[in-house]
């Protein structure tokens, strides 16, 4: 009999909700020994978890504390199944490696797995590293292909940097993780060699064959610019000046001055690649997420404001900051009309 | 085409004979128009450029007139100069040539060799890319034999057009011999300047089943740091042209940059093959599982290449011997960053492991250490310590005793989400003759944990503004925060809202390690 996975996809969430190493490296371990294939466990039942451990702490429902201590047991499952499972290397060596700053090691180790499953050599460096680690690996290892993650896209332009260092050594890029976008747009204006939506697609991307060399490329990308510049720059000051303004306006219930940080980071990004939806789709999130801990979009329309405010000498900027606002002041409206049509609707509620 | 009027035969309307002619004056595209027995007609200034020997009124010079009227162009050479040529029929038997100067095939390898050969310090990727450039710009099959690294083997490296990637492996010299020329190529002496050698002497194993009878065989020594940087063998199949002058001299700069480059790959390889041996010591250990108890640890060094530093941390496992004494852990980090730092916390470490055979007492180790210190000749050899000694309790409780040398003292996360100092103190090791210790022993409960770190995680210099320091109360803040996580996902969130603070700013070298009580998840 086939396993369901779905069901073992529920079990497997219940199970590492309660950081239950045992069971569910168990549960993982039994699903291989009933035939299930390895890569359906790494992409059907432990990262479609590990997404569904993302919408529980988004909507508040599970702590911080609970989301890391999941991943941790998950990290652990995939190292179980890489354990229990592991084809002798028949094709190329690949190094894997999240861009520096990138803490989301998880996506990229599943893609390591499943790149050793399909025989490629893959090597797996872990979450941030740092560039000049990188290229000293590339030099001494010499590996064909380099497959960077970036799952968070305010890594992006540290992202770039590493992409452009790999093929200034001679190694094409293989760019992945939500980061990137959902169609890969970043990773092709980043330059990269290639790009993968999932880690099968990854496996198949490689062995349809990466040219030895990467590409010689006319011009640089555009990216970045002028108060690109200035607002990596003065970032911040940014944020005090911002959280200081809020703080006079005294902002009803305000988040976290984190949360400024984060702003000022996606507006950054978006300057980096020149693109008003990195930003626009980062603020519905970021209301979304508040609004679940109780903090109105509101907020996040007023300190968009402030930002603009105080942003008086970057017209690009400022662009992108009303575009944001409208995004923010759509999320409250929606929010309105789904209070208004709750209280008319649900007449017993307390 | 396009026209400045919609009319049906704009030809003739548009282009007064005038301006065709000074059309065809001005162009970069060489125009030749031949009548239908070949005589030449019409010839560009730009044509002339290209082909001297064209002349109206004589027939097309050879090579042009082999060229059919096609789609594509043909690459033909005239005088010398490599010239793009398509033929195009332009109806009453009249042909028309379009010429273009072909950018010459040398300074097309030349740059591609420079681009190519220059990126990698890795000896293989550096031969592959000599082998790709060779079947690009020279033969069918090249193969680049490596200098034998540890004696024995010779690793080559082929690349045949078509396969799905090089085909790597390893000959012992004997077979190597056995290639005409290539144990004299390797040794870095050349019989022909040109390398030219025998290709009925091929022995079948150099190249893939199915290539078919070598015709004409190239092998020339890669010149090195004055040691041969190995040897380059170029094949063309039976039937194709030979080597011709030009190509033997391509052939001489490939092998002479493709040298070059593998030989400084081979330098940095054997170097930071030294250094990684020197380093391996110098590296964190892998904490080991010890029963009661979970270990997480995490180290990041200020220079992010070595990855190497002055903070550090080691674990000593009880062994037989006349000292009988608990697990050890301890986490400490010397004056300075870098290699020098790295290594005297090497030799502190080391020393440590040599006084454990004796001695177990902490503050007793701790005194041992800093006469060592004090006695060394390198000045400056300060070093901050912590020892903690893990006895196991009944009912899952871990007892730790603590001696602190000058160290910031320990934090304690307790069950019910509290974190406490541990009131533990000491001087600094290697700068007083007596140092004066203040020990402590902390009694952890099933998931509890006691977490050893380096001011580095404290004096991080970041945040909103970039110039506030992380300081112990968000260091406390956010242990508290992480009561319900397995100790390493503990360690691991400590690390990166440590490096979120730094925001890729001027780092310290940063340590944490953590002891949990009890096994497995903490709840
Ligand atoms: C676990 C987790 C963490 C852990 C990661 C620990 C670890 N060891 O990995 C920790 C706690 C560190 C973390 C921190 C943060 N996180 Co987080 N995190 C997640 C979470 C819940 C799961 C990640 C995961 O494992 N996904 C499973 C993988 C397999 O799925 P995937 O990403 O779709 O991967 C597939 C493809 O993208 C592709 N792929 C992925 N990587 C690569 C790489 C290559 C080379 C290739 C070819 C392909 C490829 O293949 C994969 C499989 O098919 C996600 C939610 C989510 N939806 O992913 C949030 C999420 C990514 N985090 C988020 C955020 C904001 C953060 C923080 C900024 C702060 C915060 N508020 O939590 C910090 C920043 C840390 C940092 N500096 O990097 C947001 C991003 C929002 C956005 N719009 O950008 C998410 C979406 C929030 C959420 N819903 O919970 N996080």
């Amino acid at each position: 009999m086939i396993p369901d996975l779905p069901a073992a996809a529920r079990r497997y969430l219940e199970l590492i909700g309660r950081a239950d190493e045992e069971g569910a490296v168990g549960l993982v371990v039994s699903l291989l020994d009933e035939g299930v294939p390895a890569e359906d466990v790494l992409l059907r039942v432990i990262a479609t978890s590990q997404r569904r451990v993302g919408e529980l702490w988004e909507s508040d429902e599970w702590p911080v504390a609970r989301e890391h201590g999941a991943t941790k047991v998950s990290e652990r499952a995939v190292a179980a199944v890489g354990a229990h499972v592991r084809p002798a290397p028949s094709r190329g060596r690949v190094v894997v490696a999240c861009a520096d700053g990138e803490y989301h090691a998880l996506p990229a180790h599943i893609v390591t797995e499943v790149l050793r499953l399909r025989g490629w050599h893959a090597d797996f460096l872990g979450a941030s590293v740092p560039g000049p680690q990188l290229i000293t690996y590339l030099h001494r290892e010499g590996p064909d292909v380099v497959a960077l993650g970036c799952t968070l896209a305010t890594r992006l332009p540290r992202a770039h940097a590493l992409i452009a260092a790999c093929q200034a050594v001679g190694v094409p890029v293989l760019a992945g993780g939500a980061g990137f976008g959902a169609d890969g747009r970043y990773a092709r204006l980043l330059g990269a060699d290639a790009w993968a939506p999932t880690a099968d697609a990854a496996a198949d991307r490689l062995a349809s064959g990466l040219p030895s060399f990467p590409s010689a490329r006319e011009g640089a990308a555009r990216v970045g610019g002028e108060e690109y510049v200035y607002l990596t720059r003065h970032r911040a000051e940014l944020v005090s000046r911002v959280a200081a303004t809020l703080k006079e306006a005294h902002t009803p219930e305000g988040g976290h001055d984190d949360d400024l940080g984060y702003i000022a980071d996606y507006l950054i990004a978006a300057m980096y690649v020149h693109d008003a939806s990195l930003f626009t789709d980062y603020v519905t999130w970021t209301c979304g997420v508040l609004l679940a801990r109780k903090v109105p979009a509101e907020f996040v329309v007023l300190a968009l404001s402030v930002f603009r405010d105080v942003l008086n000498d970057c017209p690009r900027a400022q662009a992108l900051l009303s575009e944001g606002v409208a995004a923010a002041q759509m999320c409250s409206a929606a929010r309105q009309q789904r209070r208004a049509f709750d209280a008319g609707h649900a007449p017993f509620s307390g | 085409m396009k026209w400045a009027t919609g009319s049906a035969d704009p030809c003739h309307r548009a282009v007064s004979p005038g301006l065709m002619a000074a059309l065809l004056e001005h162009s970069r595209e060489g125009v030749v128009v031949c009548d239908a027995d070949g005589v030449v007609t019409l010839a560009n200034p730009a044509a002339v450029r290209l082909a001297p020997r064209l002349e109206p009124g004589l027939p097309l010079p050879a090579p042009l007139d082999s060229v059919l009227s096609a789609p594509e162009a043909r690459v033909v050479t005239h005088d010398g100069r490599q010239i793009q040529v398509r033929a195009e029929e332009l109806g009453e038997g009249r042909i028309a040539w379009y010429l273009t100067a072909e950018t010459s095939r040398r300074t097309e390898f030349l740059l591609e060799a420079a681009r190519r050969l220059a990126a990698s310090l890795n000896p293989h990727r550096c031969a592959r890319a000599a082998a790709e450039l060779g079947t690009r710009f020279l033969c069918d099959a090249a193969v680049v034999f490596l200098p034998p690294a540890s004696g024995r083997r010779i690793e080559w490296i082929r690349v045949v057009p078509g396969r799905s990637g090089p085909d790597e492996g390893a000959v012992p010299a004997a077979a190597a011999a056995e290639v005409p020329g290539l144990t004299d190529a390797l040794a870095g002496l050349r019989e022909d300047v040109a390398g030219r050698q025998d290709p009925g002497g091929t022995p079948d194993w150099l190249l893939p089943e199915g290539f078919g009878p070598v015709g004409h065989l190239l092998v020339l020594p890669l010149p090195g740091n004055s040691v041969s940087a190995g040897a380059l063998v170029l094949a063309r199949r039976a039937g194709r042209p030979s080597f011709d002058e030009d190509d033997q001299g391509m052939a001489y700069d490939l092998a002479t940059r493709a040298g070059a480059a593998i030989s400084a790959a081979c330098l940095f390889r054997d170097q930071s093959t030294v250094n990684g041996i020197l380093t391996g010591d110098l590296l964190p250990p892998d904490l080991p599982e010890i029963e009661g108890m979970r270990l997480a640890g995490r180290l990041r060094a200020s220079q992010q290449a070595g990855a190497i530093g002055g903070d550090f941390y080691d674990v000593y496992l009880p062994e037989s011997g006349p000292v009988e004494r608990p697990p050890l852990v301890i986490l400490g980090d010397v004056c300075g960053k870098g290699a020098r730092a790295a290594v005297l916390a090497g030799q502190v470490r080391h020393s440590l492991r040599t006084l454990l055979l004796m001695e177990s007492r902490p503050e007793r180790l701790l005194e041992l250490l800093n006469r060592s210190l004090l006695a060394s000749p390198s000045p400056h050899s300060y070093v901050t310590l912590i020892l903690a000694a893990l006895r196991t309790a009944p009912g899952g409780h871990v007892q730790v005793d603590l001696a602190v040398a000058g160290h910031p003292p320990p934090l304690v996360l307790r069950r019910d989400g509290t974190v406490e100092e541990v009131a533990v103190r000491g001087s600094l090791l290697g700068a007083l003759q007596k140092i004066s210790l203040w020990p402590a022993t902390v009694d952890l409960a099933p998931g509890e944990t006691c977490l050893l770190y380096s001011d580095g995680i404290t004096e991080a210099f970041g945040g909103p503004s970039g110039r506030e320091m992380f300081g112990e109360e968000r260091l406390r803040r956010a242990l508290a925060s992480c009561a319900v996580m397995p100790v390493d996902a503990l360690v691991e969130r400590l690390e990166q809202l440590s490096t979120d603070w730094l925001r890729g700013g001027q780092q310290d070298d940063r340590a944490l390690l953590a002891v949990r009580a009890g096994r497995g998840a903490s709840r």
